[in-house]
């Protein structure tokens, strides 16, 4: 009856293998889902475009290898720079004017905002994909005995593990974060302690935008780099915040990267569910805890 | 109120003999297509208008709808009437799985959780070897209804597509002026008291929800028996966007709104058609202004200037998504 069900246990290498790719999408949607919960925790704003932002700096980092000749290690920095800038732009012309109204407005314009820049760039490049080099520092890898690990991968799993923790360092344990926090609850009191709140904002979505574009410019020689790459991830990683519930960063960190573990491990048990399991982790979730495995009820 | 009631009949007289002679004027299979997204939109606007909910899914319901009656009609052999009829079927059955499941949580997680349950669907449609792919199910039969009447004919198939829009919508103002649908707004307005004035709030937000999902498949059924065609866009979220887009357009929470909404935005799609994918840019733009300065929608712009409500101060925002103050109407 369960012959579709192929459960036969696959040769290590090949599962691992598996574990790897799962473990580098958690990185990715722990890095995007931690963007999702700082702009939320601040602007009350889920923010639609975050994929195409993502999406923005795979395609940044494109840009100033093929036009400028500016390569992988620059650009890590200067992608999410210049990807940042144009976010606070974004936060200043439009979202600014939707903080009073019902949240589900800033998803409708965040939505809006997202098919603009997609539309863009699938005018401009099409659907499909462009290659981006693995920087040749990093290419090859090192045989641990029981698989093969490529050099990039380690780095990108290494380098999210450490973006990841200095974010969570920095909005619990120093004081900008203290102010942040402070502002979530209460806006109003913190700007009557001299705080300027309107312009932290602005800094924030402008550094929740800079983590997607981040996670771009480190995802762009692992995907090829496409205008359809922000939309196809931002839908998974929604589901992993509702999964995480958006209360803590910590739970953001912890969900992303293991959702991505499991989706990893499905493709070896049961291949054809790899897609879905995402989305039946998250409604059997909503069945047991609706606030989510970390979150609080709102 | 009486003025108002026999204004009310007065535009509709007038839009029902508008709806009979069109296709004389216009391009019929334009007009099918905007009425089977009016449909759709007036669904999408049951839950977001009348319940404050935002579903970012429904094309989980209006393409599995679409799926279900281009399969049962072509493989199968049914008639269309039973053809659509199971699509509306799945549409309900998935309708109440997703429901339960989404109301759990309110405002953007409810949007959150109904894209991501309307993003598996997708993946299963992509996957399952009756949905036939990227290629779609094409050559759909429309077939004789009741075994009777020729649907192949343009001219009929258009007056059926408007008879079915035209039932779709009477349930939903149905709905909307009984006593039931008095609960659902209550729920919008304040929750809490709802609740506390002894109505299962969760019980009637599944119940509308159902309705919605079968309402949104009615349309996908349509709409794949007047393009025969049920494909991969039905199901994507893109579609499900397509449906905001339209009732945003035409006035969240109104009555006409999604209608003037979804004609439209299609009329739009079919002149700007050959712009690629500039047309995704213009979808866009549209919901940015929307959002920004046009809240209310054309039909929620019209009756607020046409009847300021007493009970909202003239100029003042609309803040919550399908209130009465975005409404424009008490």
């Amino acid at each position: 009856m369960f012959g579709w069900l192929h459960l036969t246990i696959p040769p290590a290498p090949a599962l691992f293998a598996q574990l790897l790719v799962g473990l580098i999408n958690g990185a990715f949607y722990a890095m995007l889902s931690l963007g999702l919960a700082v702009i939320f925790g601040l602007l009350n704003i889920i923010n639609f475009a975050h994929g195409a932002q993502y999406m923005l700096g795979a395609f940044c980092s494109w840009f100033l290898l093929n036009a400028l000749g500016i390569g992988y290690w620059p650009a890590l920095i200067l992608a999410p720079l210049i990807v940042g800038v144009v976010g606070v732009v974004i936060e200043r012309l439009f979202l600014r004017h939707i903080y009073r109204l019902d949240p589900l407005y800033g998803l409708l314009l965040t939505f809006g905002l997202a098919l603009i820049i997609e539309g863009v760039f699938r005018q401009e490049y099409g659907s499909s994909g462009q290659p981006y080099q693995i920087p040749p520092e990093l290419l090859g890898g090192r045989n641990l005995g029981f698989m093969f690990l490529p050099n990039y991968r380690a780095w990108v799993i290494l380098a999210s593990l450490a973006v990841c923790l200095a974010t969570w360092f920095t909005i619990e344990r120093t004081r900008l974060g203290a102010y942040l926090r402070a502002a979530t609850e209460n806006p109003a009191l913190v700007q009557a302690f001299g705080i300027n709140v309107p312009r932290m904002v602005t800094l924030t979505y402008g550094v929740g935008v800079a983590l997607a574009a981040l996670a771009g410019v480190m995802a762009a020689p692992i995907y090829q780099v496409s205008p359809l790459m922000g939309t196809n991830i931002i839908i998974v990683v929604f589901a992993v915040v509702v999964i995480g519930g958006m209360g803590s960063i910590s739970g953001a960190i912890v969900s992303g990267f293991a959702l991505g573990l499991i989706e990893g491990m499905t493709k070896v048990v049961y291949p054809e569910a790899s897609n879905t399991v995402i989305f039946v982790i998250m409604a059997l979730v909503l069945l047991v805890k609706p606030a989510g495995i970390f979150g609080q009820v709102r | 109120m009486a003025q108002r009631g026999s204004s009310a009949w007065f535009l509709t007289a007038v839009l029902l003999a508008l709806a009979l002679v069109a296709p004389f004027v216009l391009y019929p299979v334009f007009l099918m297509e905007a009425l089977a997204f009016a449909l759709f939109a007036c669904a999408f606007n049951l839950l977001i208008g009348y319940v404050g909910l935002l579903s970012f899914g429904h094309a989980a319901f209006f393409g599995s709808a679409s799926y279900i009656t281009a399969h049962t009609v072509k493989v199968w052999g049914l008639p269309p009437e039973l053809g659509i009829l199971a699509g509306v079927a799945a549409a309900a059955l998935l309708g109440t799985v997703f429901g339960w499941l989404a109301i759990r949580r309110q405002g953007i997680y409810f949007a959150m959780i109904t894209l991501a349950l309307a993003q598996m669907v997708y993946f299963v449609a992509l996957q399952a070897p009756f949905t036939g792919g990227e290629d779609g199910i094409q050559a759909v039969p429309r077939g004789r209804l009741f075994g009777v009447i020729d649907l192949n004919d343009t001219l009929t198939m258009y007056y059926f597509v408007l008879s079915v829009f035209l039932l779709g919508f009477a349930v939903i103002v149905r709905t909307i002026n009984s006593p039931f649908g008095q609960v659902i707004k209550a729920i919008r307005e304040n929750e809490p008291r709802a609740v506390s004035l002894g109505y299962h709030a969760d019980h009637y937000k599944l119940l509308v929800f159902i309705l919605s999902a079968s309402l949104s498949g009615l349309a996908g059924s349509l709409k794949s028996l007047v393009f025969q065609l049920a494909s991969l866009t039905d199901v994507e979220w893109t579609m499900s966007g397509w449906v905001v887009l339209m009732t945003l357009v035409g006035g969240l929470g109104t009555m006409l709104g999604p209608v003037v909404g979804a004609f439209f935005l299609v009329a739009m799609q079919h002149y700007l058609a050959q712009l690629g994918s500039w047309v995704t840019v213009v979808q866009g733009i549209i919901f940015v202004v929307c959002v920004l300065v046009f809240r209310r929608g054309i039909v929620g712009t019209i009756a607020f200037y046409a009847a300021p409500p007493r009970d909202v101060p003239i100029g003042e925002k609309p803040t919550k998504v399908g209130s009465a103050a975005a409404r424009g109407t008490p």
